[in-house]
């Protein structure tokens, strides 16, 4: 079975000054949640971006494979993308505060997007827009639908963009860090609404996220990304299991779980910070960071795998983790 | 080069040139820009069929020299504006620091005050205070500095409010300076590249009211040769000798293109912000 | 926003008193009004009953006091030169003005936001600098000039429309774009840099996230926000297109209220130099009160705050 979204080689540069992205590879079914996991600048969301068509200008974006539902992405112009996207593909960001246009109200901005699709008049659009925002979770839908962004707080919406992105049920959503933004009490809600979804109606979600805890609750499948590139990737019990790449550990490391660290143990972190990586670069770049880096880090890096369907990139063995005792 | 630096050296060179024509006019001038001679009345320019090589851009309905009436307008219009950006700077800024440093009471006042100028209709109280009071230079560069400083004024405000709570002035304040120290010191040098860009958008502005102001006969008096005055004294004859509206139209047209390419370069350069 | 309102109603009031006293200090500038009037002919005899006649003997508190109330009344006095309520004066000729105005205002509104609008959407392209410098060129022409040739040029070698005068709507066409020119470059800029803020905003990606038309996405989305700086702009523009018309109503000899200022400065007749300054000065000031109630109309978050 082919995925929903299969990406990969994907390489995105910003007016040859520097390569956000430098082969990256994700494939996500139905059904299931892929998480995208990595600190700022690591090119998840520009990642994310170029997949939809919707990188800034400048930007230009190279792939190996980039097929959605079987139709290849990387040949369609702009108005063919435009089609698919808000239909079939469907995106919200991590500002809700800024993600609506406070001109309009939450009905008229909702409804635009049936419309356009699939046709239909507004009326029909704005019986769908309230159910889908009593779906989210939003009391009063009707009289929402009359409402401008400023009125609604940050939670409510981000649950707007969510019922948003559901107008023409779409199959694939891509969510970048949709709750970065907001309270963690809200936060929980909001993932917990995701998760629903999902079951409900099949979503295929592709989430972008620098928080652990999140990947821990909502994935299937997990891709560890640094500078540019796709470290580790695996399903989320393996990789929570037996995390294999140097910066992946690291990163775990970083988060205290409790029972398995120590009282009064030292916090764990991951020395010096994400370079930016300029073009031409060879090797692998975590290199500068990491505590077992050798000569053989500064060539080309293979793409190992600890079991199929868990596959890091580094030249270590898979077993290393288990000789270097933390 | 980019257009927008094309364009700057452009200004640059334009009002240079003009400037240059001005202070040295007396010496430029081929004739007397003043001497009348009836019988050589509307000659066209030397390039044109029925011109005469000793009248470079041919002679008005007076039949006074064009070229040199035009070299003369220079300094009326270089006069004005420089005089007038002067005038109208000196208070637009005094009142923009008062309103923006001191703020308050103090700034309602001064946005008070702007409000109230930008209500007057400018044209028509410029005409009439210079119909009563009598038309001359001095009259004309009073009335017209008296009330261009309202550019001045909200742009020297906005600056001192962003500047007045950065560091280096709260550092001049607990070091125990006077408040006229740190106007004048602190203040004042770090506003002033936005002054500048605003002191060639007025000089322009200046330039054409006096223009106008002149063309509706109440302005710079006859027979001083202001480009304006000559364009209003042409306009009986523009229909069979156009030159004599295009010389001097074109001459004014120059002039405050090449002072906002200039105003625009020297934003460019200077990081000012529009407006501020 | 009632109280905001409240606010700016109470700053135009005393801005409009202020503009009262100084209309009136204007005409007491050159002096004794009664021998302006009566003119260098006169004796001393005939200024007296000049000065008597038009009350010019009263302390000027008195005069000042008697002109602010009849003014709040709708009385502008009476015109020395044509016997006539300076009202109805301008009450005459205040169609030709509102209507050049007008005009002007359309065809700068019409001309400098498609243009602002193409400028951000090709921003820092050729076309982008382009443009930009044209809207330079239109700040430099000074208005009677291009009026002037402008009649020479559609008026008389191409007779296409009428030199002066406003005997039909054609009339308006040269004078309209004339002030138009004036405003155009202020129009085009905030056009386009407000088109370039929305542009690069959330709600924008958002838009295009949702896979709406690029139609949709300029026009409806982006130019909404960037509308109402200009729009508030555009209200002020009027204001001073109208008090500023006097030039070109006099180049085209079109009788509105600007002419009317002119002739009555350059004939001495106070009383309508007077009225016609606070006329125009309080058009000004109900254009930019309307301007701020245009603004909160347009964005919503002024409005429900």
């Amino acid at each position: 079975m082919s995925a929903l979204l299969e990406v990969s080689g994907l390489r995105v540069r910003f007016n040859d000054v520097a390569e956000a992205v430098r082969g990256v590879s994700v494939q996500v079914n139905k059904g299931e949640t892929h998480c995208l996991v990595g600190e700022s600048g690591c090119g998840k969301s520009v990642s994310a971006l170029a997949v939809m068509g919707l990188l800034a200008k400048g930007g230009i974006r190279t792939a190996d494979t980039l097929s959605f539902a079987g139709q290849d992405l990387r040949g369609l112009t702009e108005s063919q993308m435009s089609r698919l996207r808000g239909d079939k593909m469907a995106m919200i960001f991590q500002e809700p505060m800024t993600s609506l246009n406070p001109a309009y109200t939450i009905g008229s901005q909702m409804a635009e997007v049936r419309v356009r699709h699939r046709g239909g008049s507004k009326r029909e659009a704005l019986d769908r827009a309230a159910a889908l925002l009593g779906r989210v979770g939003i009391t009063a839908p009707g009289m929402r639908l009359a409402q401008y962004p400023h009125q609604l707080s940050g939670g409510l919406r981000q649950r707007v963009m969510i019922a948003m992105a559901l107008m023409c049920d779409p199959d694939l959503l891509i969510a970048d860090e949709p709750t970065t933004a907001l309270d963690v009490t809200v936060q929980a809600q909001i993932l917990r609404l995701l998760m629903e979804l999902q079951r409900e109606l099949g979503l295929a979600i592709l989430l972008i996220t620098h928080d652990l805890g999140i990947v821990a609750r909502m994935a299937h499948r997990v891709s560890v990304m640094y500078a540019g590139k796709v470290v580790e990737s695996a399903t989320a019990e393996a990789l929570f299991a037996a995390p294999t790449h140097p910066y992946t550990n690291g990163l775990l490391d970083c988060v205290p779980t409790p029972g398995k660290v120590a009282r009064g143990a030292e916090l764990g972190s991951i020395p010096g910070s994400v370079p930016r990586i300029p073009l031409g670069f060879e090797g692998c770049g975590f290199r500068d960071r990491c505590r077992h880096a050798t000569d053989a880090c500064t060539r080309d890096i293979p793409t190992q795998s600890r079991i199929p369907g868990h596959d890091y990139a580094c030249v270590l063995p898979s077993t290393w983790p288990a000789e270097h005792a933390r | 080069m980019s257009i927008r630096k094309i364009a700057a050296t452009i200004g640059a060179v334009i009002v240079l040139g003009v400037a240059i024509m001005a202070v040295f006019a007396p010496w430029l001038v081929p004739h007397d820009p003043f001497a009348q001679d009836l019988n050589l009345r509307l000659v066209p320019p030397s390039f044109m069929e029925g011109g005469q090589a000793d009248h470079f851009l041919g002679t008005d309905q007076l039949g006074r020299d064009y070229f040199s009436r035009l070299i003369y307008g220079a300094r009326i219009s270089m006069l004005i504006g420089v005089a007038t950006v002067i005038t109208s700077g000196l208070i637009g800024i005094t009142l923009g620091m008062l309103g923006g440093f001191i703020g308050g009471r103090a700034d309602m006042v001064v946005m008070f005050i702007i409000t109230c100028r930008l209500s007057i209709p400018l044209i028509l109280v410029a005409l009439a205070v210079v119909s009563l009071i009598g038309s001359s230079l001095t009259v004309v560069v009073m009335t017209l500095g008296l009330l261009l400083w309202e550019r001045f004024a909200v742009v020297t405000r906005t600056t001192v409010m962003q500047v007045r709570n950065l560091d280096y002035v709260s550092a001049a304040w607990a070091a125990g300076c006077s408040r006229t120290h740190i106007l004048l010191r602190e203040v004042l040098p770090n506003i002033v590249h936005h002054l500048v860009v605003v002191a060639t958008l007025e000089m322009a502005i200046a330039i054409l009211l006096e223009a106008a102001l002149s063309f509706l006969g109440l302005g710079v008096p006859p027979p001083l040769p202001s480009w304006g005055l000559m364009i209003s004294e042409a306009k009986d004859y523009m229909f069979f000798s156009p030159w004599v509206i295009m010389v001097p139209g074109v001459a004014l047209f120059t002039l405050v293109l090449g002072i906002n390419f200039l105003g625009d370069g020297l934003r460019d350069m200077l990081g000012a912000t529009r407006d501020a | 926003m009632l109280v905001f309102l409240a606010r700016r109603l109470v700053v135009a009031l005393l801005v409009t008193l202020t503009v009262l006293t100084v209309s009136f200090a204007l005409t007491r500038l050159s002096g004794d009004l009664a021998i302006a009037i009566a003119g260098p002919q006169a004796t001393s005899a005939d200024i007296e009953i000049i000065r008597k006649a038009y009350g010019l003997d009263r302390p000027v508190v008195i005069q000042f006091f008697d002109w602010v109330w009849s003014a709040a009344r709708g009385d502008l006095g009476r015109s020395y030169l044509y016997h006539e309520p300076v009202a109805n004066l301008i009450r005459d000729r205040l169609p030709v003005t509102l209507t050049l105005g007008i005009t002007g205002l359309l065809i700068a509104l019409c001309t400098a936001i498609p243009i602002g609008i193409i400028a951000a959407m090709k921003e820092g392209t050729l076309w982008d600098r382009g443009l930009m410098t044209i809207s330079v060129i239109g700040q430099a022409m000074p208005s009677f000039w291009l009026g002037l040739l402008l009649i020479i040029t559609f008026g008389l070698k191409l007779g296409w429309l009428p030199i002066s005068g406003v005997d039909d709507w054609d009339g308006y066409v040269l004078p309209g774009i004339v002030l138009a020119f004036s405003a155009i470059p202020a129009m085009m800029r905030l056009t386009r840099s407000g088109m370039v803020d929305a542009l690069a905003s959330d709600y924008i990606r958002t838009a295009r996230a949702k896979g709406l038309s690029r139609a949709s996405i300029v026009l409806k989305h982006a130019a909404r926000n960037a509308a109402m700086p200009v729009v508030a702009v555009a209200a002020v523009q009027l204001g001073f297109m109208l008090s500023g018309s006097i030039v070109i109503e006099s180049v085209f000899a079109l009788h509105g209220v600007g002419y009317l200022g002119w002739e009555s400065i350059s004939k001495n007749d106070f009383p309508v130099v007077q009225a016609v300054v606070l006329f125009l000065a309080t058009i000004y000031i109900v254009l930019t009160l309307l301007s701020d109630l245009l603004n909160a109309f347009l964005d919503p978050r002024l409005r429900t705050s």
